[in-house]
């Protein structure tokens, strides 16, 4: 069966993300149940009663415990990988810059929910983009499709020589994890010669060669010297991802991009999104479109490392822009997504005005009319009116807060 | 007390090298000494060792040199039994039987580290466990533990600790795990005996090893040994084994030491809060206890180095994805 030639399934965010993990068979899986990412730990636990893989998984007692067993097989030389959400990913946080810095290749599946507190079980990005500077790849996926893409791709950006670098790869908690929606799978072996197989690097096992893994690194040490080549393994991912991208393009027909353009090539105004609002975002543009309004947008794939040139080029002749987190960072200007593109236009000579726009926290729904006032918003600006510093919120109960 | 023996043993050792010379550790430490024997026991093998942040992550150098000669892993304070997990998890998918022993200090096991420890114990996961116990978080300054005996002064308890030791070998044994024991560095032949048997053993295994710390002990460096066979002599730390958390096995009764011989050598008892009474009704509650499920639950003649070695571990991944090997 040709890798294009497989039939349309439907099935749950977290059931693709499950199947590629089967498909590419790590060497071990150590992993904590946790809403809404639960399915995945659970389908995967079948698999392996079902003898479907043969990975050695761990039912380790916390996500602290699975982010630690994944750096101890990895450092030992095993091709590993877990998935987690929310909690259990803040529980992991010292764990994760462990795994970076000892560069080595994880693939993680973060299913993204809002922290606590207080107690809220839905979709927001405020774990992972809590987590946008442990060192770790960045991929957000819009739908089913890409969040199984993603995992299979992730293997391939992590284990590179020129990265080495671990990989989390994430989808919308329940509008995806939870939700069916249409998969196509690559055929297995497909999957298997597309990742190859896994090089270790000075593995613990290898008795004959000692190495200490992470070893002190004080005062006069190279602690700093470590974390600038953290960095320059960042730029050089960049190629990576697109090389990894291209490859997996020739196999799918599925091309992913850094940063995804929307009816961007004449548009005035743009919206930057996340995650499964994407798809609603196109509505929206389609809508204004219709109506003579040039809009457009940009899907962010990437988050980290951060495409600044890719958005320098899709926004760079937009009037102005709104960025929309589904995370805040209280106490700063906007979301992190708004301070990063900003950031990025900052240099341009002719710059567009930049609107921070939060929504979509603890699951809070998205309908297209939220979308629509957020283009209101741009368009007002664009017709000369002064722009909001403070935060736009959508589908907020204003008059309670 | 005859240290001569002892020294030879560590010069003609070198060659194996788990720990190697030219590392920080302060003169008279007990961890130090307790590295050099764990490879001595070990005759030449070279396990991976996972150390948590404790002194013996900061004492063997900073990168880029270091004074572990076998393949180690440093990690956070709380995680090593999990990237042990991880660690030994791929041995047994090789089908290599080559120990991973977590090295940790008493902060890192009986408080902040002891949730990863059950949950590791609870899967008896096949890796040996040894706590260095000095009663104190030693490397940040000599704060209290949980470890910490009851009057005893330390820089978060200026006055005196209130509460008691924790009785980590009982929260350990109640796990079940195949082995647990404690350490003596005044009774090296039983040291050795009983890293032997954990090394011939499969699952969980753990030891805690009474670590004399001169910094945080207010006591002389030279000292160390015999403080150790004082405190094993007045009882205070009971030599015994537990086999399977069932079978139990008093390995050296008390022989008359005084408390105090134990107590007036250390600067961190010199408090007026330190109860004498207390302690001494505190170690016969314990030698009650320990008696009592001996006498019980008793693990019958001496397992010496003549357990029997148990088979390597069965691959249990079969060879579908290949042994994990080097470049």
């Amino acid at each position: 069966m040709a890798a294009t030639d497989t039939p349309i399934l439907a099935v749950t965010g977290n059931e693709a993300v499950a199947e590629a993990m089967r498909q590419i068979d790590p060497d071990v899986v150590a992993a904590y149940p946790i809403t809404p990412q639960t399915e995945v730990v659970q389908i995967y636990a079948q698999f392996v009663a079902d003898g479907k893989v043969t990975t050695e998984f761990i039912t380790v007692e916390s996500e602290h415990s699975a982010m630690s067993a994944v750096v101890g097989s990895a450092a030992a030389g095993a091709r590993t990988m877990t998935a987690t959400s929310s909690q259990g990913f803040a529980l992991m946080w010292e764990m994760l810059y462990i795994a970076a810095s000892y560069r080595l290749p994880i693939v993680m599946t973060t299913v993204n929910r809002a922290l606590s507190g207080p107690i809220n079980i839905h979709c927001d990005h405020s774990d992972t983009m809590g987590g946008r500077d442990t060192g770790w790849i960045q991929l957000y996926g819009e739908d089913h499709q890409e969040a199984y893409d993603d995992t299979i791709m992730g293997i391939r950006i992590a284990e590179h020589l020129d990265v080495r670098t671990p990989v989390m790869s994430m989808l919308d908690g329940y509008v995806i994890s939870g939700a069916i929606g249409p998969l196509q799978m690559l055929p297995d072996e497909a999957v298997k010669e597309f990742i190859g197989p896994f090089k270790a690097i000075n593995p613990l096992l290898d008795s004959e060669h000692p190495v200490t893994v992470g070893p002190f690194d004080g005062l006069h040490g190279w602690y700093f010297e470590h974390k600038a080549t953290q960095q320059r393994a960042m730029d050089r991912s960049f190629a990576v991802i697109e090389q990894v991208s291209e490859e997996f393009a020739e196999l799918t027909g599925r091309k992913y991009e850094l940063l995804s353009p929307y009816r961007m090539d004449d548009a005035e105004m743009a919206l930057v999104v996340i995650g499964s609002t994407c798809g609603t975002t196109r509505t929206v543009v389609d809508q204004l479109r219709k109506k003579g309004v040039k809009a457009g947008m940009v899907k962010v794939h990437v988050f980290r490392p951060f495409p600044v040139q890719a958005f320098i080029d899709l926004l760079g002749s937009c009037s102005v822009v709104g960025v929309m987190d589904r995370a805040d960072s209280f106490g700063a200007q906007g979301g992190p997504l708004f301070l990063e593109v900003r950031s990025a236009l900052y240099d341009l000579p002719k710059r567009p005005q930049i609107v921070p726009i939060i929504y979509g926290l603890g699951g809070r729904d998205i309908f297209p009319d939220n979308i629509h006032e957020a283009f209101a918003v741009l368009q007002k600006a664009a017709a000369g009116e002064t722009l909001p510093v403070e935060r736009t919120y959508l589908n907020l109960r204003k008059d309670r807060v | 007390m005859n240290v001569t023996g002892v020294e030879e043993e560590v010069h003609s050792h070198t060659e194996h090298a788990l720990w190697r010379a030219g590392n920080g550790a302060c003169a008279g430490c007990g961890m130090s000494l307790g590295l050099q024997w764990v490879d001595q026991a070990l005759d030449g093998e070279k396990p991976t060792m996972v150390v948590p942040a404790c002194c013996a992550v900061v004492t063997p150098g900073s990168y880029p040199t270091t004074a572990f000669g076998v393949p180690a892993v440093a990690t956070t304070f709380a995680s090593s039994p999990s990237v042990a997990t991880g660690v030994s998890r791929v041995r047994q998918m090789n089908g290599e039987d080559i120990p991973t022993i977590c090295w940790a200090g008493d902060g890192g096991t009986y408080d902040i580290g002891l949730a990863t420890i059950s949950g590791a114990a609870e899967r008896n996961e096949d890796i040996i466990y040894i706590c260095y116990d000095n009663e104190i978080y030693g490397n940040t300054g000599g704060q209290r533990s949980s470890a910490t005996l009851p009057g005893a002064r330390t820089s978060t308890t200026p006055a005196g600790k209130h509460e008691p030791k924790k009785d980590i070998m009982a929260v350990l044994v109640a796990h079940r795990i195949p082995y647990a024991a404690t350490l003596s560095l005044a009774h090296r032949d039983d040291f050795l005996r009983k890293i032997r048997v954990a090394r011939r053993l499969r699952g969980f295994r753990f030891m805690v090893m009474l670590s004399p710390c001169p910094a945080g002990w207010k006591s002389d460096p030279a000292e160390g040994i015999d403080l150790v066979r004082a405190a094993v002599g007045c009882g205070l730390f009971p030599l015994y084994e537990v086999f399977d958390g069932r079978r139990y096995r008093i390995n050296a009764r008390p022989d008359g030491t005084a408390l105090e011989d134990y107590l007036s050598r250390q600067g961190r008892f010199r408090t007026p809060s330190f109860d004498h009474a207390a302690t001494r009704a505190a170690i016969a509650e314990q030698w009650a206890y320990l008696d009592a499920m001996e006498a019980a639950f008793p693990a019958g003649p001496r397992e010496g180095s003549d357990v029997p070695a148990a088979p390597p571990p069965p691959p249990i991944a079969p060879e579908a994805n290949g042994p994990v090997t080097g470049p």
